[in-house]
């Protein structure tokens, strides 16, 4: 599945126009984005959480090369599925 | 502060022209067709966010690390996350 097939199953089990249901998709993924940014946390129940985790710097390498280079800190979204989530992948 | 399926459906209030009931509703069923979009195909790409998918674990050794007692740990399967190349460059451009 992809954004444009989300796009179509929620236009016809929502009953909404294709044009709304994009702006919807669109809609949730730019708040779940924003609430990224301000480093909230994304907390959906049955489905799973989202937090920001930190990474320091550190030395890599590039794996072509060889060569040694410096990686910078960053930060990344990291998800933990829900348990209704789990179960529904497991039976 | 925490962003839940409240936050999400008074934006869907706000943005879209539905009543609060609708907006809750929509919001339900965006993380319901998630998750059976996810069941169903092993994976959901989300461009410009990133990609979830579903991932078999094999069975292990393990230990209970309050008792120490040894165990095994089922095969399973797990969903993962990975962030889109373009939601990495936004979280970390502005800083």
């Amino acid at each position: 599945m992809n954004k444009s097939t989300l796009i179509n199953v929620l236009a016809e089990k929502a009953d909404l126009s294709k044009r709304n249901a994009e702006q919807f998709v669109n809609l949730m993924i730019d708040a779940m984005i924003g609430a990224m940014i301000q480093e909230d946390r994304i907390e959906i129940r049955g489905f799973g959480s989202f937090v920001i985790r930190h990474y320091g710097s550190y030395e890599g390498r590039n794996p072509k090369t060889g060569q040694k280079i410096r990686i910078g800190e960053k930060r990344l979204p990291f998800f933990k599925a829900g348990k209704d989530l789990l179960t529904r992948i497991n039976n | 502060m925490s962003v839940t399926k409240v936050e999400l459906a008074e934006l869907v209030y706000e943005h879209m022209k539905v009543d609060k009931r609708r907006a809750a509703e929509l919001v339900d069923m965006f993380f319901e067709e998630l998750k059976a979009g996810l069941v169903k195909d092993g994976e959901i790409q989300i461009s410009g966010f990133g990609k979830f998918v579903i991932k078999q674990k094999k069975e292990r050794k393990g230990r209970n690390p309050q008792t120490n007692q040894p165990l095994t740990i089922s095969k399973r399967k797990v969903a993962t996350f990975h962030h889109s190349q373009v939601l990495k460059e936004r979280l970390n451009n502005k800083k």
